[in-house]
């Protein structure tokens, strides 16, 4: 009994009962698009958060006021205010014999403000930095320059837009927005007229990092920040770039040095201030996808299993209803592993055209999915990787194989007569 | 030396402890090219004795030698071989396979054998019976008689050494009744051991040959003196 015969045999045999082989392949399309789905947004989503965190600069370390455990909240979530960080603390990390492998330091605060130019204003947000900033965050001006030092030290009033924020103002007038001069006033100050501030640089689209719009911000030095908006003399963070990924461990230590010394801190217990590694934040982001994605390909492989008893189920009845045709396969010479071949086959091959179908419709779905979040604003990937494919492919067929092997054990060990006779 | 020797052949069934004893130990022997009719009442174990003979089922105990070789440690394989090749059945209900087509019917013993050239096999012993322009009907579109005639041609068609009838007319009105008789005639006549089982007298007398069984134990082994010869008034040509 050759090969060829055995295939034609079987897709004969599918196709006489047609709607019966589709809807035991469906249970198979289900489970295998499922599979290839969850794989895709897993690893969508995945790219989607590791682009977000990627997007601001990588070998971030974050210095915030106040003690917190480094995988908690900060303490700001508690509504606490920490006033101990302040600006000479920067200072005194971009010291290169004390911190060196700090590439860049920068010094921040954030608020929520307006801005105003001519009849036109836009509510955005402000964060008050200096010139340490465009060392520690990755991003490209489209024209003039950020806040330098000596803006910075002086006090200028100048300020940087986002690109966004730049739009908002200037789009359509047709107006170089450097050298303008726009009024800037933070949300406690309402009343105020508010802080002119000339125009030096717009930033170029950054898109979202950390779920947050880096366009929808414009940039003033610190101490105005400080002074005129906000009213406070401290700092909310300080960022510190590192030169490489080895070295982080060494920095923390570094930093954790010298404002120990500068907080005048005796034991650790005392420390009043937290040094976040971003890297660590992403391992724990990829943990949480990873399980994720875990979670729910298990659910889609329950499924698969699902579709695999389906299929148990559909050649244990076909076996009974062909029990006739065995006992006369056998007594025209159908020896049991002849029987058992083409019975595997049939399973196999049902497994095998509903794995495709479903990697069809899965890449499909997937593929829309990624036009929906892209759609909905989020930086989504479309990945479809080999593995899924492979996997539900493999995976598909030996579900076939293992939930055809019983039934088509049982068709071959039939006793010729007692299928002939079988009613 | 006998295609077919059987010696003190028993058969039981056990069905939830009961014993039945169907054959009560039989012993007959057959040549080649031989035409025999195994006749019987119901139940009087010659469908038994058949199926036992045709390796479909086992004896109990017993001697039974195939072409001069015991069967006795014959394995399951080797039995599949020996149906595929020695052997062609013809059953009363048929037993073609539905939403098939008459030639994809015959070409099923080919499909395990090592025979090349299905087609042509096929389509010749589909011309041995008549049915040459029945080649594409599906097997729910032709009548009682021409499913026989297919059925027939599909035992013909690895040329076995013994073709088992078992009430090949059962089914079927007499005219097609006689087609089927003088096929498996002119099939004997080209030398082709024929074993008819049946319980119409009418039917065995065209054998060559009878074998009464009775109870389980063979009463009567008798030559045919009168032997009737099917002439199916053109059936076959139709």
């Amino acid at each position: 009994m050759n090969f060829f015969s055995t295939i034609k045999m079987t897709v004969r045999s599918l196709l006489s009962r047609k709607g019966r082989s589709a809807l035991t392949m469906l249970g198979i399309v289900i489970g295998v698009a499922g599979v290839i789905i969850i794989i895709s947004l897993g690893a969508g989503a995945q790219s989607l958060v590791l682009g977000q965190v990627n997007k601001l600069g990588s070998n971030l370390l974050s210095v915030q006021p106040g003690k917190s455990d480094p995988k908690g909240p900060p303490a700001q979530v508690y509504g606490v205010v920490v006033t101990s960080l302040v600006e000479p603390d920067a200072d005194a990390l971009r010291s290169t014999s004390q911190v060196p492998h700090a590439v860049g330091v920068n010094a921040m605060v954030r608020g929520v403000g307006t801005v105003v130019w001519q009849n036109k204003n836009a509510d955005t947000n402000f964060v008050g930095t200096d010139f340490g900033y465009a060392q520690v965050v990755n991003f490209t001006m489209s024209s003039g320059s950020f806040i330098d030092e000596t803006a910075n030290k002086g006090g200028s009033k100048v300020v940087v837009l986002g690109s966004k924020v730049a739009d908002a103002l200037f789009s359509g007038t047709g107006v170089d927005p450097i050298g303008q001069v726009i009024k800037v006033r933070s949300s406690a100050q309402q009343d105020a007229g508010g802080i002119p501030l000339r125009i030096v640089g717009v930033v170029e689209k950054r898109g979202s990092a950390f779920f947050q719009d880096q366009d929808d911000q414009i940039f003033i030095p610190l101490s105005i920040a400080q002074g005129e908006l906000l009213g406070i003399h401290y700092l909310q963070a300080i960022n510190i770039k590192v030169d490489s990924a080895e070295n982080i461990d060494q920095t923390i230590s570094d930093v954790t040095i010298v404002l120990k010394e500068r907080h005048h801190i005796m034991t650790d217990d005392d420390i009043d201030f937290t040094i976040r590694n971003v890297a660590a934040a992403v391992d724990i982001l990829k943990t949480i996808t990873n399980a994720l994605s875990l979670f729910l390909t298990s659910m889609a492989a329950i499924a698969l299993a699902v579709g695999g008893i389906g299929i148990l189920n559909i050649m244990l009845a076909t076996v009974a209803e062909r029990t006739r045709e065995i006992g006369l396969r056998k007594a025209v010479g159908a020896t049991n592993s002849m029987v058992m071949r083409q019975f595997l086959l049939e399973a196999g091959t049902l497994t095998l055209i509903g794995g495709v179908i479903g990697i069809i419709f899965g890449i499909i779905i997937s593929y829309l999915m990624a036009l929906l979040m892209k759609y909905l604003g989020f930086d989504w990937d479309f990945v479809i990787s080999i593995t899924s494919v492979v996997l539900a492919v493999g995976v598909s067929v030996l579900t076939g194989v293992i939930f055809g092997l019983y039934p088509s054990l049982k068709a071959s060990r039939l006793n010729p007569i007692d299928a002939l006779r079988y009613e | 030396m006998p295609i077919i020797k059987i010696e003190n052949l028993k058969k039981d069934y056990e069905n939830e402890g009961v014993i039945t004893n169907v054959l009560h130990g039989i012993d007959f022997s057959m040549e080649q090219g031989e035409f025999v009719a195994i006749m019987g009442p119901s139940g009087s174990g010659k469908s038994t004795l058949m199926h036992i003979l045709s390796f479909l089922d086992k004896a109990s105990s017993g001697v039974y030698e195939f072409e001069g070789q015991d069967t006795k440690d014959f394995d399951k394989d080797y039995l599949a071989k020996l149906r595929n090749e020695r052997i062609g059945f013809v059953f009363q209900s048929f037993n073609l396979l539905t939403r098939t087509t008459v030639l994809d019917n015959v070409k099923l013993p080919l499909i395990y054998s090592n025979k090349k050239d299905h087609d042509n096999l096929a389509k010749k012993a589909l011309a041995d019976v008549g049915l040459s322009h029945r080649l594409d009907f599906f097997t729910n579109q032709i009548s009682g008689g021409e499913k026989q005639r297919v059925a027939i041609a599909r035992a013909l068609v690895c040329d076995p050494a013994v073709i088992f009838a078992d009430e090949p007319t059962g089914n079927l009105d007499s005219k097609s009744g006689n087609a089927v008789l003088e096929i498996l005639q002119k099939l004997n006549d080209r030398g082709h051991t024929i074993i008819l089982v049946t319980h119409e007298m009418d039917t065995a007398n065209h054998a060559k040959r009878i074998i009464y069984i009775k109870d389980g134990m063979i009463v009567g082994d008798e030559k045919v003196l009168k032997r009737t010869i099917a002439t199916s008034d053109g059936v076959l040509n139709k």
